[in-house]
């Protein structure tokens, strides 16, 4: 072939290439209903493999496959080498491929409830879900789980391939049992865009050729479906939405905004406005490398300058003029936990939805769901792979979407503050009502003036460290010396307030926060107020120290750590708690079994063990002198 | 040198749909069709590069010189267009890469005025340590990776994008876009951060840092198909031309200079040859090819039986040998 003809061939081919859309889904099902078999034979079949990766092939299989002489396609998808020795999926994997009408991307996820996390992470991008039964096992208990997943997370369109379709001789009943089951399923479940296919992912019927044995069946092969199920999400007719990522700055003259257009379009001369601060301007222009652009759609990443100097940063979302969408800092929404730590209830978590991060803290859950069940049950925390509904509410009002309306303003991630991993994704419902209702009231006396009015600047002392570590005994000893030189004080004690304020809570670690949290926001006031507070609590996690710290001003808060060795406390013993812990009869006993996370970088740091009480309370003193805290 | 597609491009459809490049005019996207695998390709990797620049504090681009990073660079062009990349560029070189490779690296660098940075490992370099007399492994793990972690170190990058894609190798398609490394460069394959979305969690702790791959979901093809409608430029290796090669262990090995000894018995033989991958000219194979413009490159890839990475010495040192190199450190 002469290169003009090449180059006229395969003109032809990447003018059909370019038209293809991209179909992105996920593949879920139990352990062993063939998932990965199912898509190595997509890929064997679409002839994606290459000789050499073949030739890996029937190697592996031989060594480590389970189909005897024959290709064991699900080691072509199984990459991690654990997973090849234990013969199952752990994470996800991604992987592409192409036919004649579009391209393809599925994520592989596993099948087993401990890793439904990642089969979330999987459908948090899919835009359809195959769901694989399994023909002699029927709808299962995993069937109903991931059928759950995928249809909160927003997937419509269900592929049900029943396959094992050779072990049970191909029998149509079979299978027309099973779809009747699934049907019934998925309209408790609120869907009805489902298609069901009997596939043998092994022997490659219906799969991507139809079935010279299931001649009763006359739809689709599950390929045919999948290349030409209509993929139209409707976005770009939907109203304008788009979160600013990044503002473009190269000189004086430029200013532009960046960002992925999550809704509608954009065209030059569209009227526009800036969430939160609700500045309207109009679209100047559409900036791209490859030159201006008249028509913006969504899904595109994009330049927005704008005619008028607005204010918009990262975190700002830029709306239609008439069709904002609403602001917000508190919600209710879907939760699922993806940590091994389960979520604490009123622990500051930082919050990433759209292109905004910021901190933000969950409630006691309403119910969790049995995500195999349906079933609401009541509980006070989320544990790993529980779904469930709670309010949220942040620290700053945000843009939002429901996230039926969309994912890029309705889905939120979950981090948390230490660990930096990822602990949870949310899917707003609605906003509440009390946050746009309740305002902060204004008032006319401030804490400057009631703090000049006692002569002091008003800060928090907050000491931490083990039952026993002499805490209270030195804080006692520092608020007297205080009060000697004139300065206004309180003292909040742990076992005191237990008594009152916080009598309802007990120790187990959802409860400990919420412990912290009443008693940082009480020591806020009591700043507000103009006092020195003085917090003697074990205060066992750095989350909540932070949230306490966070409350007041940069300069008002100083952590001393009690610093004093659990031997030690132990041998004191001054309630009798550490041999009670020891026997048994005390539970979640901090030091004993329940963690005590130690400061980090706490502003002093006492070991009562080789310095006298007195001694530590004078260096305390001298500390909040030396910080210009008393006045005089 | 690059190799340009001269008059080949002109009646292909731009590919963006806007107003000043193509020549029948602008191509408004209709409802019905939402945009093309490609636009979705490209939309995703620049909303990844932005990600990395508003969030992180020091991202840094590893560029190799071959198809995938000059996709990759061309998409940090356009991500912040008109400003340049607020990046540095960095290349870690073993110093036994093809000469081509230098020559259009820094000709590239220097056209788009970039801010590149090019590091070599000072102590393999003082111990002499090269593929021949060290092995492909060692090379690798000294050179490369070792490179790697010290450049990182040395200027405190808390973000490097790669080009990776996850069709390359099976256990790349199971890595995320936002891959996390302990301060030590170690990936934890077992003890991934969900990635959920276009929800990218960049928090870390100071030391770690983060390997950003936003070439993650395209395919071999797709490079290509890309390469050859947005014309970028790449190195003239990929395309046939008489070489000098000797066959060594089934490897069509280019003598690139002076420095490659030869066997008893082995006579370099002039073969028009191409290269489908590049790296250190002796770890990759040549394949022989009449292929010498960008349509033949691609009509040869959707004809050819052999994958992408065959053509590299390392990946077939042991088995699993890439998800190895990876938890170690390699890239």
């Amino acid at each position: 072939m002469s290169s003009a003809q090449a180059d006229a061939a395969i003109q032809t081919y990447l003018d059909a290439q370019q038209d293809k859309d991209l179909l992105r889904f996920i593949t879920c099902g139990s352990v062993d209903d063939g998932k990965s078999t199912l898509i190595g034979r997509l890929l064997y079949e679409s002839k994606l493999l290459f000789e050499d990766q073949l030739t890996a092939l029937a190697s592996d299989s031989r060594r480590v496959g389970t189909q005897g002489e024959e290709l064991d396609f699900a080691l072509l998808v199984d990459g991690l080498s654990a997973e090849r020795e234990q013969g199952i999926t752990i994470d996800v994997a991604y992987r592409a491929f192409t036919t004649d009408k579009r391209k393809f991307i599925v994520a592989d996820t596993p099948g087993h409830e401990q890793y439904t996390r990642n089969m979330a992470t999987g459908a948090s991008t899919a835009d359809l879900a195959v769901i694989l039964i399994d023909a002699r096992k029927g709808i299962l208990t995993q069937t109903r789980r991931h059928s759950y997943i995928v249809t909160q997370l927003g997937i419509r369109h269900l592929v049900v391939a029943i396959n094992k379709m050779d072990l049970v001789e191909y029998n149509q009943e079979v299978f027309e049992r099973i779809e009747s089951d699934y049907r019934e399923l998925a309209t408790s479940m609120g869907v009805d865009d489902i298609v069901c296919i009997p596939v043998s992912a092994l022997k490659g019927d219906n799969v991507t050729e139809p079935s010279t044995v299931m001649t009763w069946y006359h739809g689709p092969t599950l390929l045919a479906h999948l290349e030409t199920v209509s993929n139209t999400d409707g976005k770009a007719d939907e109203r304008f939405l788009m979160p600013v990522q990044w503002v473009n700055r190269p000189n004086q003259n430029f200013r532009g905004f960046a960002g992925q257009i999550a809704s509608g379009r954009a065209r030059p001369g569209d009227e526009i406005r800036v969430l939160p601060s609700a500045r309207t301007s109009k679209i100047a222009k559409i900036v791209t490398y490859d030159g201006e652009c008249e028509d913006a759609v969504a899904g595109q990443s994009v330049t927005l300058v704008m005619e008028d100097e607005v204010d918009a940063s990262r975190g700002s979302v830029i709306c239609a003029a008439d069709d904002p969408v609403s602001v917000a800092d508190q919600f209710e929404a879907s939760i699922l936990w993806m940590d091994n730590e389960p979520m604490l209830p009123g622990r500051p978590y930082m919050i990433k939805i759209g292109t905004r991060l910021l901190p933000g803290a969950i409630a006691v859950p309403k119910y969790t769901v049995n995500v195999n069940t349906f079933e609401h049950i009541a509980a006070k925390t989320l544990e790993l792979n529980e779904f469930g509904v709670c309010n949220i509410s942040l620290d700053d009002p945000v843009p939002f979407t429901a996230y039926t309306e969309n994912r890029d303003l309705g889905g939120f991630i979950i981090i948390d503050r230490f660990t930096n991993n990822t602990v949870g994704m949310g899917l707003i419902h609605f906003a509440l009502r009390r946050a746009s209702n309740i305002h902060w009231q204004a008032l006319d006396v401030g804490k400057d003036t009631r703090a000049k009015k006692k002569k002091q600047r008003p800060c928090v002392l907050w000491f931490t460290g083990l039952s026993g570590s002499g805490k209270s005994t030195v804080a006692n000893l520092v608020e007297k010396r205080l009060l000697s030189q004139g300065a206004h004080t309180y003292l909040l004690d742990g076992d005191n307030v237990r008594h009152g304020l916080n009598k309802d809570l007990g120790f187990t670690d959802a409860d400990r926060v919420e412990n912290i949290r009443r008693v940082a926001e009480v020591s806020r006031l009591m700043v507000d107020a103009g006092l020195i507070v003085l917090v003697s609590f074990i205060s066992p996690f750095r989350s909540e120290r932070l949230m306490a710290r966070e409350l007041v001003e940069r300069e008002e808060f100083f952590e001393v750590f009690i610093d004093t060795p659990l031997e030690i406390c132990e041998q004191r013993d001054p309630k009798g708690l550490y041999a009670k812990a020891r026997r048994g009869e005390i539970k979640n006993f901090t030091g004993i079994d329940s963690d005590y996370e130690q400061p980090e970088n706490a502003e002093l740091r006492i070991d009562t063990s080789v310095k006298s009480a007195e001694q530590s309370a004078d260096e305390i003193v001298r500390f909040l002198e030396d910080a210009g805290k008393l006045v005089t | 040198m690059t190799i340009n597609l001269g008059t080949a491009h002109k009646h292909i459809r731009k590919f963006s749909n806007s107003s000043k490049t193509t020549a029948t005019g602008p191509q408004p996207l209709t409802m019905t069709h939402g945009l093309t695998h490609l636009q979705r390709l490209e939309s995703e990797a620049i909303h990844i590069m932005r990600e990395v620049v508003a969030e992180c504090e020091h991202p840094v681009m590893l560029y190799s010189i071959g198809k995938d990073s000059a996709v990759m660079l061309h998409l940090a062009m356009k991500a912040f267009h008109p400003s340049k990349p607020p990046f540095p560029i960095l290349h870690v070189d073993t110093t036994w890469k093809f000469r081509e490779m230098i020559v259009f690296r820094d000709d590239t660098a220097k056209k788009l005025g970039l801010d590149l940075i090019v590091h070599t490992n000072p102590d393999g370099l003082a111990k002499g340590v090269n593929p021949f007399d060290h092995g492909s492994a060692l090379h690798t793990e000294i050179m490369k990776t070792e490179a790697l972690k010290q450049a990182l170190n040395q200027y405190g990058f808390d973000a490097a994008f790669g080009g990776a894609r996850r069709d390359e190798e099976k256990s790349r398609a199971k890595e995320r876009i936002f891959s996390f490394r302990t301060a030590q460069h170690r990936w934890d394959p077992k003890n991934q951060r969900p990635e959920l979305w276009q929800l990218y969690n960049t928090r870390m702790n100071r030391g770690e840092s983060l390997r950003v791959f936003p070439l993650s979901n395209w395919t071999e093809l797709d490079i290509w198909q890309y390469i050859y409608l947005e014309n970028i430029p790449i190195v003239p290796l990929y395309f046939a031309k008489e070489r000098p090669v000797v066959d060594r262990d089934g490897q069509l090995i280019m003598v690139d200079d002076e420095r490659m000894p030869l066997l008893p018995g082995e006579e370099p033989e002039m073969r028009v040859v191409r290269f489908r991958t590049l790296g250190c000219y002796p770890l990759t194979g040549a394949v022989e090819s009449p292929a010498a413009t960008l349509p033949e490159i691609i009509q040869e890839m959707l004809l050819t039986t052999s994958s992408e990475r065959s053509g590299r010495v390392i990946d077939h040192d042991q088995a699993a040998s890439m998800e190895k190199k990876k938890q170690e450190g390699y890239f």
